[in-house]
């Protein structure tokens, strides 16, 4: 288990309990007792911590080793009833944007989202979940294919942003995630998008322009990370914490401001904490929110998504 | 004519031509080093006239290029930025912005007004860099929508100017949702089949990029302009080497394949016309 800098007393107490567990296994003095005791004192703490974590916390926890990405949500929702398609037909297949068609219940989804890798190699592998243009390439072309077949759209969002890389230059990065918020604006079927860790600007928008975006609760979106953030507005990363409160990242802080849709709870201590709940959330959401989209006839469904993002902003006339 | 004088106060001289020449007369270009007067620089459209290097110019200046006459309707002029988020830098938002318009004597960072090019109704929106970078907040993505929803109205096509940095740090995620609102918009523009010509100019790049700078039924551009989505930095970061010679150039954006052509300033204005006679015909 990895634990974060603010999870120590959880780390300390977790400690304790492997050794009471350990000399209760030796069967010399009866822990279960203690057992017990510091099973309970960890689920208080954890409660305790993350009741109230900075903003800069939920930074650090939507980022978490642990946490479950793109492809773990899609097996867990879809049973792994789920064919995995690759490719933008064009340059290459991107490992940092995974997608497919799934069956949930009996009925056809196509998901999209960026992946990340849970260790060295599969971080390196995934590009740390940063896509490249054909990445969002391949995107658009899934949800038009989903289009074509009348099927509705679910993507999960978890970028640290699309890669500044010389060949993602080269290929139109900039043109690639233009042309997916345009495309996906009058996308005739319904979309949902899931912000599961990291939204990081138009890398994450780049899937995100759905009739319904949720963001799980310890997850953030903002136009820029708090450590670019920190470097551009105080030129040094000292300033990271100044910088993910005054971006208004989390989940609370954008519905507040209106540009997402609601918040999903995340299992006391975050979703890998205990990751099975966390899926059974995201279905049963996604479903509810899928059941009041299917009703919607396409034409209404766009104009409503189009007048959702242009009501997006504050100004005075 | 208030916008040459603010051209004047941009000039570029080094301090030993200063002695020489009275301040504001002279213009000395950064591509050539050759000095010409401010006059003929302006006659020139900002355009070296010796090795053409294209000086940045705002949107009065765009105006007075494109407008017959250089008369125009501004629309929705007074909107100005709100400061939701309360944000603090080493400086307050709202101070920054006091201290923009102030300087500027412009609201924010891009302008919006119609009229007529050679005879043909247009729609031309265009950014001013001096204002906090060009960048993009609420305002802009505003007033961008707004033109938009005219040019549907009026039945116009739409020119858009772009000369950004990107997304408006200060506005966070409302700034990031004005690449939605505004690509948005242009589905609309696109279902009435009004033409969208956008103009990417030096500088553009992140989030402008990313949404309707690259979104043109034509994409064009000026000469050496700077087009990307990661800056030029950021990039060098990311691969840990120097950058290959004109990379991110107009001349290499449109080598890659991304921009319809690139158009000398001074002949903008004849080839909007061309390029409005053909949708029109
Ligand atoms: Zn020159």
């Amino acid at each position: 288990m990895n634990f974060l800098d603010f999870e120590k007393p959880i780390s300390e107490l977790t400690e304790q309990l492997e050794k009471a567990k350990q000399i209760g296994a030796k069967g010399k003095i009866n822990t279960d007792k203690l057992v017990a005791e510091l099973e309970q004192k960890i689920e208080e703490a954890r409660e305790t911590i993350y009741k109230s974590l900075t903003p800069w916390q939920k930074v650090q926890v939507s980022r978490h080793p642990d946490r479950p990405y793109s492809l773990d949500y899609i097996n867990a929702i879809t049973e792994g009833n789920f064919i995995e398609l690759f490719g933008d037909r064009n340059v290459r297949d991107d490992k940092a944007m995974i997608g497919g068609m799934g069956l949930v219940d009996g009925k056809s989804i196509m998901f999209i989202g960026q992946q990340k890798g849970n260790n060295t190699k599969m971080r390196q592998y995934r590009n740390f979940g940063m896509p490249n243009p054909e990445g969002y390439r391949k995107a658009l072309r899934l949800m038009k294919l989903a289009e074509k077949f009348g099927k509705p759209v679910v993507t999960f969002i978890d970028t640290p942003g699309a890669y500044p890389g010389l060949e993602a230059e080269e290929r139109g990065q900039g043109e690639a995630i233009a042309r997916n918020l345009f495309e996906m604006a009058r996308l005739k079927v319904p979309v949902i998008c899931f912000i599961i860790g990291e939204g990081a600007s138009g890398g994450a928008l780049g899937i995100g322009i759905g009739d319904k975006v949720i963001m799980l609760e310890f997850t953030w979106y903002s136009v820029i990370s708090p450590e670019s953030c920190s470097s551009i507005l105080w030129r040094n990363w000292d300033n990271k914490e100044k910088a993910a409160e005054a971006l208004k990242l989390t989940a609370t802080d954008m519905l507040s401001l209106k540009l997402i849709d609601g918040i999903l709870k995340e299992p006391v201590g975050g979703a890998h904490s205990h990751p099975e709940k966390m899926f059974h959330s995201v279905k049963s959401e996604l479903m509810k929110q899928l059941n009041k989209l299917s009703s919607i006839p396409a034409d209404e469904l766009v104009n409503k998504r189009i007048e959702k993002f242009c009501s997006m902003g504050v100004y005075s006339e | 004519m208030s916008w040459f004088k603010r051209i004047k106060e941009g000039i570029t001289t080094s301090t030993r031509e200063k002695k020489e020449t009275p301040e504001g007369l002279w213009y000395k270009c950064p591509g050539c080093k050759k000095i010409i007067s401010s006059q003929e620089h302006a006659d020139q459209m900002w355009v070296c006239p010796n090795c053409n290097y294209h000086e940045r110019i705002g949107s009065e200046e765009y105006f007075q290029i494109l407008f017959d006459d250089g008369k125009y309707t501004e629309i929705n002029a007074g909107l100005t930025a709100g400061d939701p988020l309360k944000f603090v830098d080493t400086k307050k938002y709202i101070d920054r912005l006091k201290e923009s318009q102030a300087k500027t004597g412009l609201k924010d960072s891009i302008r919006t007004a119609h009229g007529k090019v050679n005879g043909h109704k247009l729609m031309v929106a265009a950014m001013d860099f001096k204002f906090i970078g060009g960048s993009m907040g609420s305002v802009m993505g505003e007033k961008i929508a707004r033109a938009i929803q005219c040019c549907i109205d009026k039945k116009m096509p739409l020119l858009l100017i772009s000369k950004s940095g990107g997304a408006r740090m200060m506005e966070a995620a409302l700034s990031l949702m004005q690449m939605a609102k505004t690509s948005a918009m242009l589905t609309r523009l696109s279902d009435e089949k009004l033409p969208y010509i956008s103009l990417l100019t030096d500088p553009t790049t992140g989030g402008v990029t990313a949404s309707f700078a690259m979104l043109g039924d034509l994409n064009i551009s000026e000469p050496g302009a700077l087009i990307g989505f990661a800056g030029p930095r950021v990039v060098k970061e990311t691969i840990g080497k120097d950058l290959p010679k004109g990379f991110q150039t107009a001349e290499f954006v449109l080598e890659k394949g991304f921009l319809d052509y690139i158009i000398d300033r001074r002949q903008l204005k004849a080839n909007i016309t061309r390029v409005l006679d053909f949708f029109k015909n």
